[in-house]
């Protein structure tokens, strides 16, 4: 599908890596799907019925400014707001058809199964092994020679492997800050969770290593069903097949990125993403 | 009108007072350790590591007080530190705004400056005087009741110095609180508990009021738990009221002894904290 209008200025970029081109046409079918999704915090409503489904092995960003709800929205997709008293979500999510806001579903279980990587690199007080390997030890019945080979293959997959194989056994704290982030990506995957959920994850970061991160993140692409938060939009058109507009706590549009950033369906998201506001 | 040189004054003045106040305060810690050095050094020698504390006018040392004091802080230690540490994660991550939590820590707080004595004389009340006799265990419960406060503050203190985005992190894996707390808290907040524990040591192994009431004091060798037992801070007390010059030397070089010990121990504390936060400031 061609674009329809001319993209706006500030997104004609030169990548240094190859995007493929996504259309609504290429993506499978839905690994995520939400239905009428509204957020409390307390009494405050924070999301308004959102309803969308996200298909397998592709990318998607969220973008919008700032407090308009899209942490909060992956923040739901893991039920990591079950951590603070007072939120509640109510609708439906579904994630691999299950819905995972029943009472009957298990938190860490379903945390096993979404992983997700933090705009502050976070790694644990310990070896850069054992901070990929934490994940695998959680369930259990991993040793020896298979978790070694575990570790190994997400920290390849994270696209750190080469730069600290020999670091294995150094605390995870004394890497650098992209080093850090590409770890945390590493020791999410390593449980080869189904989703990979990333708030803002360059955010802290330099533009070589967020350079670097995105590398991996086209990578990944290939396995993951990976929904984004970003407040970069030139980051949402270089990395994701699909963009998603957030506003006020409602989704305002949602589709393809090259469409969405091209010639976008709503007013807002147009106003958006050419610098009018926010 | 030129108010300069009034403003001037004013500050030399404050300048001048408090450089004034300062010394006084530096030459009385000064003469504390100069006095303790002179009388404690000429009684150091090596008896005072291999015999007992002697009658009167006979040659001795103090190496009963010194197993006992050390024998009732490990002992106060083991006690208190699972409460104090665990008491301490309570607080920091599970009942963070209870009301139970308030109460607890404003209970914690009075304990924390409650005089020593008080807490020798409420393990006399319900440990000596139902056992009926002074024993070294009940000595190392008052000891533990004054490390309890020191410990759980410190230990809560560092609880919450660790970022949120950690635990996040590890509670994202499908970790459950406890598994989060033990492997990734504690080990994050390690060099600050364990000064917590080297401050409460530093604390409790120069009281002497809990033990007056509770282990009492011995002349001799005794490694009974349900006994009385000698501890240096009391032997100091006893030996340095009394009218003979052996057991005043006596006391002289157990008073050096203590000192250098929570020394040590205060500047390992330091030594760790700071380690900790240049750690810290690394990790950034």
């Amino acid at each position: 599908m061609m674009p329809s209008a001319k993209p706006p200025k500030h997104l004609k970029l030169r990548l240094p890596y190859p995007v493929a081109a996504a259309t609504s046409q290429d993506l499978g079918p839905p690994k995520i799907e939400t239905r009428a999704l509204d957020f409390f915090y307390g009494d405050v409503r924070s999301l308004h019925d959102i309803n969308m489904s996200l298909a397998d092995r592709s990318i998607t960003a969220f973008i919008g400014p700032s407090g308009c709800g899209k942490s909060t929205l992956l923040r739901v997709l893991n039920r990591m707001y079950a951590l603070y008293p007072r939120q509640r979500a109510a609708g439906e999510v579904l994630i691999g058809g299950r819905d995972i806001l029943s009472a009957s579903v298990d938190v860490a279980e379903l945390r096993y199964r979404v992983g997700m990587v933090f705009q502050k690199p976070t790694p644990f007080p310990m070896s850069v092994f054992d901070n990929v390997a934490f994940g695998l030890r959680l369930v259990g019945g991993i040793h020896g020679a298979e978790l070694k080979m575990r570790v190994e293959s997400a920290l390849r997959d994270a696209a750190i492997w080469e730069e600290i194989k020999d670091k294995l056994h150094a605390d995870g704290r004394s890497l650098s800050g992209g080093q850090q982030q590409r770890l945390c990506i590493a020791r999410a995957i390593a449980v080869q969770p189904e989703v990979l959920l990333l708030d803002e994850p360059t955010a802290a970061l330099d533009p070589i290593s967020t350079l670097r991160i995105e590398e991996t993140l086209q990578a990944l692409r290939e396995k993951y069903c990976i929904v984004m938060v970003t407040h970069n939009l030139q980051q949402a058109a270089r990395v994701s097949n699909v963009t998603g507009f957030m506003f006020m706590g409602e989704l305002v549009e949602i589709g393809p990125s090259n469409e969405f950033f091209t010639s976008p369906k709503s007013r807002k998201t147009d106003d958006y993403i050419t610098g009018r506001f926010g | 009108m030129n108010r300069r040189p009034l403003r001037k004054f004013k500050n030399g003045a404050f300048l001048v007072l408090s450089s004034i106040a300062t010394l006084m305060g530096l030459a009385c810690l000064a003469a504390i350790l100069w006095t303790l050095l002179s009388h404690g050094l000429a009684g150091m020698s090596w008896h005072l590591f291999t015999e007992m504390t002697p009658p009167p006018g006979a040659q001795g040392g103090l190496l009963n007080a010194l197993y006992g004091s050390a024998a009732m802080t490990v002992l106060g230690i083991l006690i208190g530190s699972p409460i104090g540490v665990l008491a301490g994660t309570y607080l920091a991550e599970y009942g963070k705004k209870s009301r139970l939590s308030t109460v607890i820590r404003f209970i914690n707080d009075v304990l924390l400056s409650a005089p020593s004595i008080v807490i020798g004389l409420f393990i006399y009340e319900i440990v000596v005087v139902h056992m009926g006799h002074f024993s070294a265990i009940s000595g190392a419960l008052a000891l533990a009741v004054l490390a309890i406060p020191v410990i759980l503050r410190t230990t809560e203190d560092m609880l919450n110095l660790v970022p949120v985005g950690m635990k996040d992190s590890s509670a994202a894996l499908g970790a459950y609180p406890w598994r989060t707390t033990l492997s990734v808290l504690y080990p994050a907040a390690r060099s600050g508990i364990v000064t917590g524990l080297l401050l409460a040591i530093a604390r409790i192994s120069g009281e002497t009021a809990p033990l007056l009431f509770t282990a009492l004091n011995n002349q001799f060798w005794s490694t009974d738990l349900n006994a009385p037992i000698a501890n240096l801070p009391v032997v100091i007390f006893q030996f340095a009221l009394s009218p003979y010059k052996d057991w005043q030397d006596l006391a002289w070089a157990g008073a050096l002894i203590i000192t250098v010990t929570i020394l040590i121990l205060s500047i390992s504390a330091r030594v760790l904290l700071a380690l900790l936060q240049s750690g810290r400031g690394a990790g950034r």
